[in-house]
């Protein structure tokens, strides 16, 4: 395939496109789905066949706001509706052309005008699973234009001048890590894409392997040029077997246009890309317990160095980066390095994709740029907490992450602020708490979360994490004393500064991060036996702590 | 064997000591008398830094390394036994004896036992993390050696020699976290009829705490002899 | 050293062949151990000692190191699944939105805990870590189909369709 034959398709997908005087999109994604619009698309294009106007019903990947599902987005004039379920379909078509359904017709302004769009600028727009839907908005257009134009280098260097960092969790700069692994000795490399989204309370990845995975599989061909590989790797979380079977697809369909393969764009690039799965284990996300599980074996993390960019999968020097991360890539390929570096804050550039649930009005996904406040998001885009609720925390970075107080939410959003109140930009999911939620009780989950998903592999996370949930679990149900949250602050202590990997050294900030800015709640369990929430259930008795003498 | 040359100075607790390149902190300590703790670390064993005793701080370095597996860098200006690491080597104790069923008075490797060994040499007089009492069972179903899981501390000692030296890999770990557990084949009986075990009992010989122990050796002194296998190493580089 | 013959198919059961072609598609290497369990158990519904076995032994893997696999990832089970499955979800979103209480309903119901089957076979329990659809928080998977903002009388309904059947 060559950058004219592309231009081609997209030009044919365009004039097929014209023959529809309307566009009907229906969101397909899980939320939708699991709300009926599968039976409402299947009625929408019933009517569509029997009205004599001619109407393309398309089903498209997550459009945002899920609770307002199932969503429907007519085109040419970008009329959004709301709930509409299948009864609803012979009244759309009826009124395109005229007057929405005014029953229908959503009004999510505020909701959308803050928003900037570029990880997730075609969701809503195209079908998942054709290719020609994803050429016709530009794809794989990057990848074939720098295939001829660009070198390597050229490629790194402007990963590096856009600033993008990566979005899997710690923010490593993206264009540093591409040109370790493209510096590597070694014929052989490979690309790694982290689709394991394990922080529970994010979905911004599988949303993007749903709704466009062919822009994850361009970002990674991308990145295989530049850092000198030709194969590569998506890992994908088994409970997500749409996006399974959307990749393989898409996978499919890329070969079939010598989009990868041997000798893309008449070049000497060779790139194909494989699918593993993962099997259910949240410390697959570290890199070094990603490579291990890619290679069959059990998913514990190594001591860094060696870094996977010097000796990763096999040893072969590795390039891992989220599906987020590669999602960004092909917008700053075609648009250039300085357009993402103008977007987002001091030293976080760039939009965000954040996950939105909880007690929130507007639950969905939202893309903003960084640096935009808490406040924005959660009272702006998400439409506050319902219910007539006080809002009282907004966990982010998931069981890695810590809880942020209201009287923060004024700072701007970027990986070092969010360092800075005790939590983590993580993958990006922000789960809204009200007053109806006991912070011990999150922070319980949270480090039972912890415990669950140690690999057991180092002392301090293995027993350090099951220990902390014994003495949150004694806080919780009013047997705690002064002399547990004391050994609590200890074991948070060691388990952050000595464990091996990532999850352990991040376990206790849920527990931190609640101390810090929810300390008189603790205060109402251990000293007046009360859960302030009235979530705990406290027990009568006060259990009294064993001392065993060593011999 | 590589040919390296390369020379390193650097200071550990304030003494100047010189290294090849290539060479971990930990070797070069004991080279020099510097003791640092260490638990799943095994001469002859490949490293797996995962009991964090060994861990030291690095000026300039925020985060707490691993001895076992930090090569040296000229310049390096090591502390091996700050406040900071002495307090997290013992809270790391602590969770080791709270974490199963450490009874010293009656175990086989009474005063011979490496953790024993190791909380007293850290100070470590009491526990204060509560006991998490699991139930854990013995398997004694090998005709020469026994497993009881109460005093396993998962350094995986038995797991690398049995993989890396005997070339058996008869022992695994299973589960994970605070369930993790190990195993022999399919986790089967030890003695089983089908067992891939070849018996040599290295295994025996490199476990740190009375958790895998010579049946014959019962109610006496149990000392454990794990260093053959340097030498076993040498031999065969040499081959 | 003579070449490896692959151990012979455990049975008949032509399910077997469908892991077999797994192996052979990645070369009978080391690295297919995950995937081709993943096979074993949208085959069979589960992994136990046989399929572990031969399947270690078909990749030439330490048995230890096979079981040790199965073991550490939680989406392998070793258990048959009941007839129906509900498995509650147990991400942040729904644990806010009350997902433990739905389990506790559930867990009352049907006498069991979570992770187990009902005597008779009909009905698992599970929980998931996070199914990815925590705008529609607490979420349930009965039988694989996601239904959101699950109450816990729709849990319990859904239970008494079929406990009856």
């Amino acid at each position: 395939m060559t950058i004219e034959e592309l231009e081609l398709i997209a030009k044919n997908v365009k004039q097929e496109n014209d023959k529809y005087d309307y566009e009907v999109n229906v969101c397909m994604d899980l939320a939708c789905a699991s709300q009926g619009a599968g039976a409402l698309k299947d009625a929408l294009v019933k009517a569509a066949e029997t009205s004599e106007k001619k109407v393309l019903v398309r089903r498209t990947g997550c459009m945002g706001p899920c609770s307002h599902g199932p969503l429907v987005r007519l085109d040419p004039d970008e009329t959004l509706y709301h709930h509409v379920h299948a009864e609803s379909a012979e009244a759309i078509v009826k009124n395109l052309g005229e007057a929405p359904v005014p029953e229908l017709q959503c009004d999510l302004n505020e909701h959308f005008d803050k928003q900037v769009r570029v990880v997730l600028e075609n969701a809503g727009y195209i079908d998942p699973e054709k290719i020609d839907d994803y050429i016709a908005r530009d794809g794989y257009k990057a990848l074939l234009t720098m295939l001829v134009e660009m070198t390597p280098n050229g490629v790194v260097h402007r990963i590096t001048e856009s600033g993008l960092r990566g979005r899997g969790g710690g923010g490593y700069p993206t264009g540093l890590k591409w040109s370790t692994v493209a510096k590597a000795n070694g014929d052989v490399k490979y690309v790694v894409c982290n689709g394991d989204e394990g922080d529970p309370g994010a979905f911004m990845d599988r949303s993007v392997m749903e709704g466009d995975p062919h822009r994850v599989i361009e970002g990674m061909a991308i990145a295989g040029y530049a850092v000198g590989a030709s194969k590569g790797f998506i890992y994908v979380r088994a409970e997500y077997p749409v996006a399974v079977s959307r990749l393989t697809t898409a996978l499919r369909e890329a070969r079939r246009h010598g989009l990868l393969g041997n000798n893309i764009a008449n070049t000497p690039f060779n790139f194909d890309v494989e699918i593993r799965l993962g099997a259910g284990a949240f410390v697959c996300g570290e890199e070094t317990a990603l490579i291990a599980s890619i290679e069959g074996r059990r998913g514990t993390p190594k001591p860094r160095p060696p870094y996977p960019a010097a000796s990763g999968l096999w040893g072969k020097p590795t390039l891992i980066n989220n599906v987020e991360t590669f999602a960004n890539i092909a917008p700053i390929m075609r648009n250039g390095g300085k357009w993402f570096f103008n977007m987002g804050s001091e030293r976080s550039k760039g939009t965000k994709v954040f996950a939105l649930t909880g007690k929130i009005a507007n639950t969905g996904l939202v893309e903003v740029p960084m640096g935009i406040k808490l406040r924005e998001i959660i009272e702006e885009i998400g439409g506050g907490v319902p219910g007539g609720h006080k809002f009282k925390a907004v966990q982010t970075g998931g069981p890695s992450g810590g809880c942020i107080p209201e009287e923060m939410l004024d700072v701007g959003v970027s990986y070092d602020a969010l360092l800075k109140m005790g939590s983590i930009m993580g993958s990006g999911g922000m789960i809204v708490m009200d007053d109806t939620s006991c912070m011990v009780n999150v922070a319980r989950y949270f480090i039972e979360f912890c415990m669950t998903e140690s690999c057991g592999k180092c002392i301090p996370c293995r027993a350090g994490t099951a220990q902390m949930f014994t003495l949150l679990t004694r806080i919780c149900n009013g047997t705690g004393t002064l002399d547990d949250l004391a050994l609590l602050e200890d074991l948070c202590s060691t388990v952050k500064e000595t464990s091996l990997c990532g999850l352990g050294q991040t376990a206790p900030n849920p527990v931190l991060s609640t101390l810090k800015y929810f300390r008189d709640e603790y205060m109402e369990h251990i000293l007046h036996k009360r859960c302030p929430a009235g979530v705990c259930q406290m027990e009568a008795v006060n259990s009294a702590t064993s001392i065993e003498v060593m011999a | 064997m590589s040919v390296e040359t390369d020379v390193k100075t650097l200071v550990i607790d304030e003494q100047e000591v010189s290294a090849r390149a290539g060479q971990t902190i930990l070797e070069v300590a004991r080279e020099n008398d510097i003791n640092i703790p260490t638990l799943c670390h095994l001469d002859g064993l490949s490293d797996v830094g995962a009991c964090r005793l060994c861990l030291v701080e690095i000026k300039g370095n925020n985060k707490l390394l691993p001895a076992c597996v930090t090569a040296v860098q000229e310049g390096m200006e090591i502390s091996t036994s700050s406040e900071r690491l002495q307090k997290h080597r013992r809270t790391i104790l602590e969770l080791l004896f709270a974490e199963r069923n450490h009874v010293c008075s009656v175990c086989v490797s009474n005063g011979h036992c490496e953790l024993q060994t190791l909380g007293q040499e850290q100070g470590l007089t009491h526990v204060r993390l509560p006991y998490r009492n699991p139930n854990l069972s013995v398997d004694a179903s090998n005709e020469r050696f026994t497993v009881d899981h109460n005093r396993c501390i998962l350094c995986t000692r038995c797991v690398r020699v049995c993989a890396e030296i005997e070339g058996a890999h008869v022992w695994d770990v299973m589960g994970r976290g605070i369930n993790s557990l190990i195993i022999t084949d399919l986790h089967e009986k030890w003695g089983s009829s089908t067992s891939t075990c070849t018996k040599c009992g290295k295994c025996v010989q490199v476990c740190p705490t009375g958790a895998l122990f010579d049946k014959s050796k019962m109610g006496s002194d149990h000392p454990k002899s794990p260093d053959f296998l340097p030498y076993l190493n040498l031999m065969r580089e040499a081959q | 050293m003579t070449a490896f013959t692959p151990p012979a198919l455990p049975s008949e059961d032509k399910r077997w062949k469908i892991v077999n072609g797994t192996m052979r598609k990645n070369g009978f290497a080391r690295r297919a151990l995950i995937e081709t369990l993943h096979t074993v158990q949208s085959s069979f519904g589960y992994l136990d000692d046989d399929s572990i076995r031969f399947v270690a032994m078909s990749l030439r893997v330490p048995l230890s190191q096979a079981y040790g696999v199965a073991t550490f990832y939680h989406y392998f089970t070793m258990k048959p699944p009941g007839k129906h499955t509900v498995t509650v979800c147990a991400g942040t979103a729904c644990y806010i939105k009350g997902a433990d209480k739905l389990i506790a309903a559930a867990e009352k119901r049907l006498g069991i805990a979570q992770g187990q089957t009902t005597a008779d076979g009909q009905i698992s329990l599970m929980t998931a870590r996070c199914v990815g659809a925590c705008s529609r928080a607490p979420v349930a998977l009965c039988d694989g189909e996601v239904v959101g903002e699950m109450t816990r009388d729709q849990v319990l309904e859904q239970l008494e369709r079929w406990i009856v059947e």
